[in-house]
This record gives structure tokens, C-alpha cells and sequence, in this order.
């Protein structure tokens, strides 16, 4: 009873997120902006999967969430290299 | 399976001459003659079967399903034929030794020849009509490229074209025609078709078949009017000439008229169509033939007009007529194929073969005209050689069949008999006696016994069938003539057939008329010179040109070398053609009940429409559309979750991360931003064709999705048999590995190969000293940070461990939950990947004790060998098993085969994968950066390479 309310308000929290989400990333100045909004968004799909999970009550897209979690980083440490160094593997 | 091998043979021989040139020319020649030799000796060791009446055949199903066999079948017909084309074949390897210049290339030209013979061996041989066509195709394209063997010749190469179009035009009517055929008997199987001779005729079928098949067989026997080929083919070697355009192929045609003559002779149809075009074919080269200069289009006229004899005696119909076409076929090719040789023996000694430069040759070269003389009297008839046998019969035949009047027929063969005997003395006369002349372009004499063998051993059998006519050859026409007529032939030839014999006189007037015309020669050749004459190749030129500019024209307006005018063309023509099938299909909404949208799904979903919208508007600058595009990847990852695919959710989220580091290694060598190359109007309509191809996509999604399928899909099956089948409860992973395997295994097989494609193209790159100079000098544009920062050195070490379990993890529990060796894989590659970009190439690749490509190897190997087990327990292909072991202190788990097949999955796409970015990063090592040989390298490089 109480997890169907709690679903509810995560579910309209992270929607509220997505769509700031991808505000900021229309009006971002800079790419670096652009970055973090985009590693702010694996944040919130990790999140999105997890609460998919709670909701179905499986265990099963626990990896989905830890695997996200990796790639989110490496993704991120990528872009940056890129940003600052050009070269992503030196 | 004898059968299949002499049919092989030849193509398997075709693979040494190009190996064995480099032993020298008398090895590489002898090695291609033993392996004609060989398949001769295995067609001699079928002869007794086939002679006693019996059949050979050899079945090997292929694909039953179509019809489609390799079936071959042996009796008469075929063995004479196999016979001719490997005996003839064995003398021709033997001339082109010696016939050949040092400068041509004699292992292709071998190549090409033994190409040739097995695609004839085969059309003989075939039982199935739809592998007859395929050889039948294979000869078009070998012969191809034996008369186009001289490729600095322009004569060469445009009658090898035209002979291509020629007969490979006719090839593609005879392909429809057989498929009818084969409709109408209701098998491919030429055994069976030849049962069905009422049911053929008396289909309605019967005249489209008969006239679609009768336009492959004419254009390849140089019929009326597709004869014009021929003469133009002799551009080739004379070896291609005598064995080609004389001997074998040109008979290609008339071996099928005899092969079907069982089921589609007898009619009126047949008659009328077969017999006049052999006649006109026969009257009209006749009359040519005459009148030509060059030994050699004497010769290929004389063909035309032989080949015309035999297709118009088989017009006939008559079991007496099929009978004495088949004997000639024996005749025709010994005297023209030793003639042909012969007349390369004066072009070889003379260096011409312009009749009007030649003449006195008897004396020089006493054994080239004693050879030409006996094949040139039994062209013209004369008794009692081969070709006279031959001949009477056909004049006697001739004179009892009624066409359009009783006599047409025999007054027109009687001439085409006169203006052979005059072309055979004019090759004689002119060519040989006559005074001995000063001006030869080269001074002739004999050749050596390698030239003037292989035609003396013609002329032998010219003689011996000529004189012995029912010892040495009436066993072999009867065996062929029983096959092509269906019913047993005992043939009987003699020389004398009596005084009241209409034939006797027939010849007396052809041979008398024929020394009369020779004697007439000149004046004759100013009329022939003065009448205006139809020009074959400005009439074909005139119809190719035309039809060649139209499809230039076309193929440039589709495909202009621009990729976007190419895409649109396609994409328009698809929904163009999916929009005419929807109109035409008669659409019905689909029923099935729509889910529900949850406001969550339909932001998350707007947020992935705008960002896929914002990469075309924002893609100028590049990296800013790498961000959306990866949006939108990450985005798929909740959808994918929320309908209930973990694995598609983890396989595409690993995608995901590797494609975008190889964007972003590949953008490193880019500019930053594209520029705007076509004006606003064209990206419009560019817009436009982009939005159907998506609408239309998107369209055909949703009406899939919003019905049953209209077959019970294959899902419930595998759902089904998941675990009792394959002992997984993942079904997506047991598909992969275990009932849809063996795509799988071809998959990475794929994968690997693109996986060293991208290392071979790099490596080229950096062998070229002009790429590795550009590269030297760019400098990456942004020098800001340190290279190897240590907080991500430490924390990427600490993760590597972690990583590399959650690997091993989601590879053992492939099996019965989500993940499996493919994203197993690309977790390790992540892994790598890491330490990578932390620690920097060189350092991280020095302390990798395995070769990426070692370990694409080992995956391949490892999933072959799985599935290859399944053998030793005599299972077909990567048949999976499984069995539940309970191992003390363990709770009881699963051991399957399907596991390590799963391994070699893994394998090959962690090799895969860091193959690909080792490359491209490889690349940037070369832009005159420094390497580190040591980890954290914050402070100044120490070491330069």
C-alpha cells in the first residue's frame, strides 16, 4: 500500500527529472554542461530500473542497474578525456 | 559418385596449371593432360555398362526441397559426348603446349580450358535439368574468357562480348524454357522428363517451352539467325577454335536438341522450326564459307554450316534421320578439329592465314598437307573417308523428306553439299597447291611432331572410320542413337548403296558442281564482291549500343557516386513499393488490445523523441550529436527493462558505452564540425525522404505489433523446450547457444573477421609513410589536464577486479537468467577499456600476456570444438547436452556443452572488441605524442617513440 504511494511519487520524480534532464540539455552553454547533464541522466535511469525492479518485485534488472552504473562512469571519464585531452586513450 | 568425379575432375585440374607453370610448361601441360586423362579413363571404365544398353547415375541430394540435385546420369548420347570433350580436350592440351607463344600466360590459359571442359563434362553428364543450365551458364562465361585469352587484341575482347551476349542471351530463354519443362513433367530430373512425352506435347505449354529452349540451343550452335557469333569467336587461339568453336561447345546446342529429342520432336512444330533453320543455317554458311580469305572464317562458316546439317537432320524427326545426325557429330568433329589445328599450323609456320598470301605450301610442309588433305576431302565428301559416309546418308535422308514442295529439301542439301565440296578444294587449292611463292611473311616448313600430332591422330580416325565404318564406329552411334531416339538402334553403314541410290547422284552433282564453282572462282568472287551484304557486327553494335547507352544512362541518374542520392533512390523505391502492397492488400486495423500508457513512459518516451529529433538539427557540430545519440541509447535501457528483456537491456547498454568510445577515438581524427555542403531546398527534400523511411518503419512496427501473426509463432516452442530441450531457463541465451547455434557461431566467425578487417586497414594506414607524416604533425587541439590523472589510475585498478567478476558472474548465470558470453564479453572488454584510457596504451597493453588476436582465435576454435564434440557421440553439429552434477560442498548446478560454446562467444567478442579500439588507438599514438612507460605520469613524459 504505502510502496504503491512511495512508486507513485518516485515515478513522478524522476519523470519531473527526465524532462529537466533534457531542458538543460537544449539550453546548456557549454558541452561540459552537456556531459554532467548526460551522467545526471544515467543517474536517473539507474534509477527508473531499479524502481522497475522494486515494482515487479524481482531481483532480476539488478544488473542491468550495476552494469548502467559502470558504463554511466566510463562514459563520462571518456567524454571528459575527450574534452580536455582529445585523445581518449593516450 | 564416379560420375560426380569425372565431372569434377576438370574443375579440380582447372586449380593446377596456375600452381604448376612455375615447375615449367611441358609440367604444367602434362599435369593438366593427366588429369583429363584420368577422367577419360574413368568415363572408359563406365563404356561397358553403358554399351550393353544399361545406364550410370549417380545421386547426390542437394537441396530436395527445390528439385535442386546434382544428379548425373551416363548412356550413349552422354558417353559419346564426354567422350569427344575429354578425348579432344586431352589432344588440344597437347597442341596449345606447343601452339602457344613464350609471352602468353600458359597456366590461365590452361586454367581457363580445364574450366571449360568440366562446365561441358557437366552439361553432358547432368541429370538435373536445373544443374545442366548451371553449366550450361558455366560455358558461356569459360569460353568467354578463352576467346577473349588475347586480351590486347580488340578483336579479341569484342568477340568475346558478343559471343557472351550471344549465347549467354540465349542461356537466360533456355532457363525459362527448362523451368517450363520441368513444370509440365513435374521434375527436374531429365530421366523423368524424357517418360513424359505425351503429357509435354499435349500441353498448351509446349510451343512457349519448345521455342525458349530451341533460342539456347540455337544461339549456342551458331543457328540461323545467331550464327554471327561464330565467326567472330575466332579471334580466340586456333586450340580455342578447334576445340570450342568446332568440336565441343557449338555442339553444346545440338547435344540438347538430342537430349530432348525423345519429348519435343515429332511434331509439326519441331519440323518446321528445327529443320529450316538448320537448312537455311546449312545453304546460307555453305555459300559464305566460299568466299572468305582467312583459313580460319572458312573454317568457322564451314561449322555454321555443318552445325546446320546435324540440327536440321534432327529436325527431321525420323529415328533414321536422328541416327545419321549423330554419326555425323562424330565425323564433323574429327575432320574440323584436325582442319582447325592445321590451319593453326600454317598461321604458326607462315604467320598468316590469309588465303590469297598462302598457296604452294605442298612442298613445304609435307605432312601439314597430307594431313589437311585427307580432313579436307572428307569435309568435301569424297569416298571413302568418314565425312562422305556421313554425307550420303544425309543426302538420302534429305531427299525423302517433304518440305513446303517433295524436292526443296534434297535440291537445297545437294547445294549446300556443292558449296562445301567447293570450300573444302578452295582450302585445298589455294591454300596448299599451286607454285611455291617467295613472299610468305615468314618462310613455312613442318613443326615439330607436338604441333602436328594431335591433328594426325584425328586424321587416322578420319581414315579408319572412313573405311571401317561398322567396326569402328557403329557401336558407339548405336549406343547414342538408342539414347537419343529411346528405342534400339542398329545402324547400318556401308559405302555402296547401290546405283538406284538418289543419294549417289546427289553427290556426283555436288562434287562435279563444287570443282566447277572453284574453277569459277574469280569471276564468282567479283558478283560476291559486287551483291551488298548484311554486316553482322554493325547490326549487333547497332542494337547493343542503343540498349548499353540506355542502361549507362539509367544506372547514372539512380547511382551517381553520391551515398545520399543512392540511399534516397533506395528508400523512395521501398516505400514506393511498400505503399503500393499496403493499397493493394486489402489492410485490416489490427486487434489486438493496446497497453496502457503510463504518464512515466510517455515523458520518458518524449524526452527520447526530442533528443532523437535534436541530433539532425544539432549534428554540425559533432560531439554535441555524439551526446543526443547516446540519450537516446540510454533511454532504450528503462524501456527495455520495462518490457521485460534484461538481457536486450544489458546487451545494449554494453553496446552503447563501446560504440561510443570508438566514436570518440574516430572523432579525434575528425574536424570538430561538418560543414553545410547542400543548399537549403536539397536538405529539405533530404529531410523528407529521411521522414518516410522513418514513418514508414515506425508504420510497419506498429501495424506488427497491433496483430497476431498470421502463423503461430515459433516463440511458444522455444519457451517451451527452453529447459527440457537445452537445460537453460534464459530462453533468450539458450536460443543463442543452443537451438539457433549455429547463426551464432557464424555471427562471431563475422564478428572476428570485421575485428581484423579494422586492424588490417589500420595497419596499412601506418605503413603509409604519407598518412604516418600527417599524423606526426597533428596536434591534438585542446592541452589541458593531465594525461593519466591518479585519482582515475586508482580507482579504474580498484574497479578492474570487480568489474571482471561482475563478467564471470553474468557469464555463469548465462544460462538460466540473464546475460551470457556476448555481454560477459563486453563487460571484460569495459574492463580493459578502463585501465586503458586511465593508465594510457602503452603502459596497460605491456602488461597483457595474451594477443587480441590469439584470443578471437581461441573463441572461434573453442565454439567449434563444442559444437564439433557433438560428433564423437554421432550428433550433427553443435548438438548441446547437459547434465545436473551435485559436488559436495555445492548445492547441485548444471554442466552444459552449451557453456562453453557460450565461452567461445565470449572470447571472440573481448577479442573483437579490444582489437578494434587497439587499432584506433593506435593510431593516435602516432600523432607525435610522447608514450609513458610508467604508470601516473603527472610530471614531465620519459620517453619518447
Amino acid at each position: 500500500m504505502i510502496l504503491g504511494y512511495a512508486l507513485t511519487f518516485m515515478f513522478a520524480c524522476i519523470g519531473l527529472a527526465f524532462a529537466l534532464n533534457i531542458w538543460r540539455l537544449f539550453t546548456a552553454p557549454t558541452l561540459t554542461d552537456r556531459i554532467v547533464t548526460l551522467d545526471t541522466m544515467t543517474i536517473n535511469a539507474i534509477a527508473l530500473v531499479v524502481l522497475y525492479g522494486i515494482r515487479a518485485g524481482t531481483g532480476l534488472y539488478l544488473e542491468a542497474a550495476v552494469l548502467l552504473a559502470l558504463t554511466g562512469f566510463l562514459g563520462t571519464v571518456a567524454y571528459c578525456k575527450f574534452l580536455l585531452r582529445g585523445s581518449i586513450i593516450e | 559418385m564416379t560420375l560426380a568425379l569425372i565431372a569434377a575432375l576438370p574443375f579440380l585440374g582447372a586449380l593446377l596449371p596456375g600452381l604448376m607453370i612455375r615447375a615449367g610448361r611441358d609440367a604444367c601441360a602434362a599435369l593438366t593432360g593427366s588429369v583429363t586423362l584420368l577422367a577419360l579413363c574413368l568415363l572408359a571404365l563406365q563404356a561397358p555398362t553403358v554399351l550393353a544398353g544399361g545406364i550410370v547415375q549417380t545421386r547426390i541430394d542437394w537441396l530436395p526441397a527445390l528439385g535442386l540435385n546434382a544428379t548425373f546420369f551416363l548412356d550413349g548420347l552422354g558417353l559419346l559426348f564426354a567422350g569427344l570433350i575429354l578425348g579432344i580436350g586431352l589432344l588440344i592440351i597437347l597442341y596449345a603446349r606447343f601452339y602457344l607463344a613464350k609471352s602468353d600466360p600458359m597456366g590461365q590459359f590452361y586454367s581457363y580450358l580445364m574450366l571449360f571442359q568440366g562446365a561441358m563434362v557437366g552439361i553432358v553428364l547432368s541429370d538435373n535439368i536445373l544443374l545442366l543450365l548451371i553449366f550450361w551458364e558455366l560455358t558461356s562465361l569459360s569460353s568467354f574468357l578463352l576467346i577473349g585469352y588475347w586480351k590486347h587484341l580488340p578483336e579479341g575482347r569484342q568477340g568475346a562480348r558478343m559471343a557472351l551476349a550471344v549465347t549467354g542471351g540465349g542461356g537466360l530463354a533456355m532457363i525459362a524454357g527448362m523451368l517450363i519443362l520441368g513444370n509440365i513433367a513435374g521434375s527436374y530430373d531429365l530421366t523423368v522428363i524424357l517418360t513424359q512425352k505425351e503429357a509435354i506435347q499435349a500441353s498448351p505449354w509446349y510451343l512457349p517451352a519448345l521455342i525458349l529452349i530451341l533460342l539456347g540451343a540455337f544461339t549456342k550452335s551458331a543457328q540461323f539467325p545467331f550464327h554471327f557469333w561464330l565467326p567472330h569467336a575466332m579471334a580466340a587461339p586456333t586450340p580455342v577454335s578447334a576445340y570450342l568453336h568446332s568440336a565441343t561447345m557449338v555442339k553444346a546446342g545440338l547435344f540438347l536438341m538430342a537430349r530432348l529429342w525423345p519429348v519435343l520432336a515429332g511434331t509439326p512444330e519441331w519440323f518446321w522450326i528445327v529443320s529450316t533453320a538448320g537448312l537455311v543455317t546449312m545453304v546460307m554458311a555453305a555459300k559464305i564459307a566460299f568466299f572468305k580469305d582467312d583459313l580460319k572464317a572458312l573454317l568457322a562458316f564451314s561449322t555454321v554450316s555443318h552445325l546446320g546439317l546435324i540440327t536440321m537432320l534432327l529436325g527431321f524427326g525420323t529415328r533414321a534421320a536422328a541416327t545419321v545426325a549423330v554419326f555425323h557429330i562424330i565425323n564433323h568433329a574429327t575432320f574440323k578439329a584436325a582442319l582447325f589445328m592445321t590451319a593453326g599450323i600454317v598461321d604458326h609456320e607462315a604467320h598468316t592465314r590469309d588465303i590469297k598470301r598462302l598457296g604452294g605450301l605442298r612442298t613445304l610442309m609435307p605432312i601439314t598437307f597430307g594431313i589437311a588433305l585427307l580432313a579436307s576431302l572428307s569435309m568435301a565428301g569424297i569416298p571413302p573417308l568418314n565425312g562422305f559416309l556421313s554425307k550420303e546418308l544425309m543426302l538420302e535422308e534429305a531427299a525423302h523428306t517433304t518440305w513446303i514442295t517433295p524436292w526443296a529439301m534434297g535440291v537445297l542439301a545437294t547445294i549446300a553439299a556443292l558449296f562445301s565440296v567447293a570450300y573444302s578444294f578452295r582450302f585445298l587449292a589455294h591454300g596448299f597447291l599451286g607454285p611455291v611463292r617467295d613472299d610468305y611473311p615468314h618462310t613455312p616448313h613442318d613443326p615439330g611432331p607436338g604441333l602436328w600430332g594431335a591433328p594426325a591422330f584425328l586424321v587416322v580416325l578420319v581414315v579408319v572410320i572412313g573405311l571401317f565404318p561398322m567396326a569402328s564406329a557403329a557401336w558407339l552411334v548405336n549406343a547414342a542413337a538408342s539414347a537419343v531416339t529411346g528405342e534400339t538402334v542398329a545402324v547400318k553403314i556401308t559405302h555402296w548403296h547401290g546405283l538406284q541410290a538418289v543419294a549417289l547422284w546427289m553427290s556426283v552433282a555436288a562434287v562435279g558442281g563444287g570443282l566447277m564453282m572453284l574453277g569459277a572462282f574469280g569471276p564468282l568472287r567479283a558478283i560476291w564482291d559486287a551483291t551488298p551484304r548484311p554486316e553482322a557486327k554493325r547490326i549487333f553494335d547497332g542494337i547493343i549500343e542503343p540498349l548499353a547507352a540506355l542502361a549507362r544512362s539509367l544506372t547514372y541518374a539512380l547511382h551517381n557516386s553520391s551515398l545520399s542520392r543512392a540511399i534516397a533512390v533506395a528508400v523512395l523505391a521501398i516505400a514506393g513499393a511498400g505503399l503500393w502492397a499496403f493499397t493493394g492488400g486489402g489492410h485490416v486495423p489490427g486487434t489486438r488490445a493496446l497497453m496502457p500508457v503510463e504518464p512515466l513512459v510517455a515523458v520518458v518516451w518524449a524526452v527520447m523523441l526530442a533528443a532523437a529529433l535534436a541530433v539532425p538539427f544539432l549534428h554540425r557540430v559533432r560531439v554535441v550529436a555524439l551526446v543526443f545519440v547516446g540519450v537516446v541509447g540510454l533511454l532504450l535501457v528503462p524501456f527495455f527493462v520495462l518490457m521485460s528483456a534484461p538481457d536486450l537491456a544489458l546487451t545494449q547498454l554494453s553496446v552503447e558505452v563501446v560504440t561510443i568510445l570508438l566514436m570518440l577515438l574516430a572523432l579525434n581524427f575528425l574536424p570538430k564540425t561538418t560543414p553545410e555542403e547542400s543548399p537549403a531546398p536539397r536538405r529539405l527534400f533530404d529531410a523528407g525522404v529521411a521522414g518516410i523511411a522513418g514513418a514508414g518503419i515506425g508504420w510497419l512496427a506498429w501495424e506488427m505489433l497491433t496483430r497476431q501473426a498470421a502463423f503461430p509463432p515459433i516463440s511458444h516452442f522455444h519457451l517451451a523446450q527452453s529447459k527440457p530441450g537445452a537445460g537453460g531457463t534464459n530462453v533468450v541465451n539458450t536460443i543463442l547457444v543452443d537451438f539457433r547455434g549455429y547463426d551464432t557461431f557464424g555471427e562471431i566467425i563475422v564478428l572476428g573477421i570485421a575485428a581484423l578487417a579494422i586492424y588490417a586497414l589500420s595497419e596499412n594506414l601506418l605503413r603509409s609513410p604519407a598518412v604516418t607524416r600527417r599524423l606526426a604533425e597533428t596536434r591534438p587541439e585542446r592541452e589541458a589536464g593531465d594525461r593519466h590523472p591518479m585519482m582515475l589510475v586508482v580507482s579504474t585498478r580498484l574497479l578492474l577486479p570487480m568489474a571482471m567478476m561482475v563478467g564471470v558472474y553474468i557469464y555463469l548465470r548465462g544460462h538460466n537468467m540473464p546475460g551470457g558470453g556476448f555481454v560477459a564479453g563486453l563487460v571484460f572488454a569495459i574492463a580493459y577499456l578502463m585501465q586503458y584510457m586511465a593508465s594510457g596504451y602503452v603502459w596497460s597493453h605491456s602488461r597483457q600476456r595474451f594477443d587480441h588476436h590469439v584470443l578471437i582465435g581461441w573463441g572461434v576454435l573453442i565454439a567449434t570444438l563444442s559444437g564439433a564434440g557433438a560428433w564423437a557421440f554421432g550428433l550433427p553439429f553443435l548438438t548441446s547436452g547437459f547434465e545436473y552434477v551435485h559436488l559436495w560442498p555445492l548445492e547441485e548446478f548444471e554442466l552444459a556443452t552449451a557453456a562453453i560454446f557460450d565461452l567461445g562467444v565470449f572470447l571472440c567478442v573481448l577479442g573483437a572488441v579490444l582489437l578494434a579500439l587497439a587499432s584506433l588507438s593506435r593510431l593516435a599514438q602516432r600523432t607525435g605524442e610522447v608514450v609513458n612507460t610508467r604508470a601516473y605520469d603527472t610530471e614531465a613524459p620519459q620517453e619518447t617513440r
